[in-house]
């Protein structure tokens, strides 16, 4: 990250100096990040009998989480939740950030992207609570809607997983436009200009030079949607009513209604594993970054 | 001109959509009715009244602004000191370091809530304390990548000129390395405020009887729609973006005044 030259870095101040400045950010990680989770992996091998934690270690919370369709299906839900707020936000994201990008002239382009992301810094609950307003039966677009005679009755658009990902989608959609402009901007207009000399069309401009110089911001954007939506209890919760319940409902279901804390450890691996696969699928693309 | 219907084509729907729901929210807050759906009447600021007379509300207030103020300051600190530490000193296994620093940034907060939930097994009571010491652990990762490269070139030969004209460690770093980096400095700052004072699940988990306003507003909501949580919202909101704005012009302010002070 900082390349130092030689000269100067600083031989004369002792290695030990250096490891007493990191210490205590390092011990802060270890003791109250670390070791939590690592209590989560351990408690997550006992099992709830009569309402205490068990004495003996087992696998029986994993082999529930498998067995029970409950269980199952929550994950099901979030896996299809992510992906299609993953898809919908990037396609959504990118017209926009390629718009500020390349078609605002450069002194605005700030403006207009800070313009873009402002309600990013609503709370996330008032977020939330905000679309409810929004999609309620006789909410604004339902009243807008029966206004323009477009359709008589109220369309039911809360409470079910389509308002959970209008919610996360209106949040990705600004956070991923941040991501891609980062990438969009760093590209050398003169590679779009040499293309089109040599006689590509502005199809093949869009295909093999910015969408591939674009990975970086798309990839970036993805893992950030992936770790939110896989851990949010509180959009689903809000938005998606009582059906298709995702991972953190029923991990939070677990803690709160049942005092099922082991398994809800085990759900919380679960998530765990599934968010660090999707970040070693897109590491690769996120370290390809290139000028 | 094509050009211009274009652009307008792409961002003007997209805007709309953006700012929808946080148009909703605030205007309805002033609604001069029971429930905040149109049509809208008023305006009336009889629902910003009843929540700033809402003990609950004006607790849970300053213990959030307590606990983001001070989880930011920690982060920062711990944050500042081991970027320089990094940064400055031949420090043994660097890379697993920097990993280490930058990890909880690959979980969701709720395992993080979770994990201290677990760990403390009841043992230590819930408290904002504990939350505290949480969103220590969510925002010490962003402070760190925001301070961290910061400490460039320019930044160290400027403290070694320090160094020669005989200036302590301790003074090195008074004098010119917190003054060198005052602008990331108090942007790392800003932007932990506003995590701390917008997170939720950590605070739901730890806070216990001392509940932080996220909380307080999630509660609210059980009661459904209510002009006062738009009223709560729209105050939370506003503080955000202050701070998003802070952000901002210090950024901005930092690329005119050129590399280093």
């Amino acid at each position: 990250m900082t390349a130092l030259s030689p000269e100067i870095q600083l031989d004369h101040i002792a290695r030990r100096r250096g490891l007493m400045l990191v210490a205590p950010a390092a011990l802060w990680t270890v003791v109250f990040f670390l070791l939590p989770t690592l209590s989560i992996l351990w408690l997550s091998l006992y099992e709830i009998e009569g309402g205490k934690v068990g004495e003996t270690m087992s696998l029986v919370n994993y082999r529930r989480f498998a067995e029970q369709g409950y269980f199952w299906q929550s994950l099901v839900n979030s896996l299809v939740l992510t992906g299609l707020v993953t898809v919908i936000s990037l396609a959504l994201a990118f017209p926009l950030a390629a718009t500020i990008a390349f078609q605002v002239p450069p002194h605005l382009q700030r403006l207009c992207l800070m313009l873009a992301v402002l309600p990013f810094w609503t709370s996330y609950v008032v977020r939330s609570y905000a679309w409810l307003l929004v999609l309620a039966p006789n909410g604004v677009v339902n009243q807008t809607l029966m206004g323009l005679g477009l359709t008589d009755a109220p369309l039911p658009l809360s409470f079910n997983r389509a308002a959970t990902v209008m919610g996360f989608v209106h949040f990705f959609t600004m956070l991923a436009t941040l991501t891609i402009y980062a990438s969009l901007s760093r590209i050398n207009p003169r590679l779009m200009l040499a293309a089109r000399d040599l006689g590509a069309s502005g199809v093949q401009v869009f295909l093999r030079i910015v969408l591939p110089l674009s990975v970086p911001g798309l990839a970036a954007g993805a893992f950030l949607i992936v770790v939110v939506v896989m851990g949010d209890y509180v959009t689903p919760q809000i938005l998606g009513g009582n059906n298709d319940l995702v991972l953190p409902q029923t991990i939070m279901m677990q803690i709160q209604r049942r005092g099922d804390v082991p398994m809800a450890a085990a759900l919380s691996v679960v998530m765990m594993v599934v968010v660090a696969a999707a970040y070693l699928i897109l590491a690769r693309r996120l370290t390809a970054e290139r000028t | 001109m094509r050009r211009g219907a274009v652009t307008l084509a792409v961002l003007l729907p997209m805007l709309v959509f953006i700012y929808l729901p946080v148009v909703t929210l605030v205007l309805f807050s002033l609604h001069d009715g029971r429930v905040p759906l149109p049509p809208f009447k008023g305006p009336t600021l009889e629902w910003y009244g009843k929540i700033l007379a809402n003990p609950r509300i004006t607790v849970a207030t300053l213990n959030s602004i307590m606990v983001a103020g001070v989880s930011a300051a920690i982060s920062v600190g711990l944050a500042m000191l081991a970027g320089w530490g990094l940064a400055r000193h031949r420090v043994p296994g660097r890379g697993l370091i920097e990993a280490l620093i930058l990890m909880p940034l690959t979980v969701s907060y709720l395992v993080v809530g979770l994990g201290l939930l677990v760990a403390t097994g009841g043992l230590v009571p819930k408290s904002l304390a504990l939350v505290i010491v949480g969103h220590v652990v969510l925002n010490l990762p962003l402070a760190f990548a925001i301070l961290y490269v910061q400490f460039d070139t320019a930044q160290a030969r400027l403290e070694m000129a320090a160094r020669d004209l005989g200036a302590s460690e301790r003074q090195v770093f008074w004098r010119v390395t917190v003054p060198s980096l005052r602008v990331a400095l108090i942007a790392a700052f800003a932007l932990c405020f506003t995590f701390s004072w917008d997170e939720f699940i950590v605070a739901f988990l730890l806070s216990g009887f001392d509940p932080t306003l996220p909380v307080v507003i999630w509660s609210l909501l059980r009661t459904g729609l209510d002009p006062q949580t738009n009223a709560a919202g729209t105050l939370v909101f506003l503080v955000s973006v202050v701070a998003a704005l802070m952000v901002e012009a210090f950024l901005l302010k930092r690329r005119k005044d050129g590399p280093v002070l």
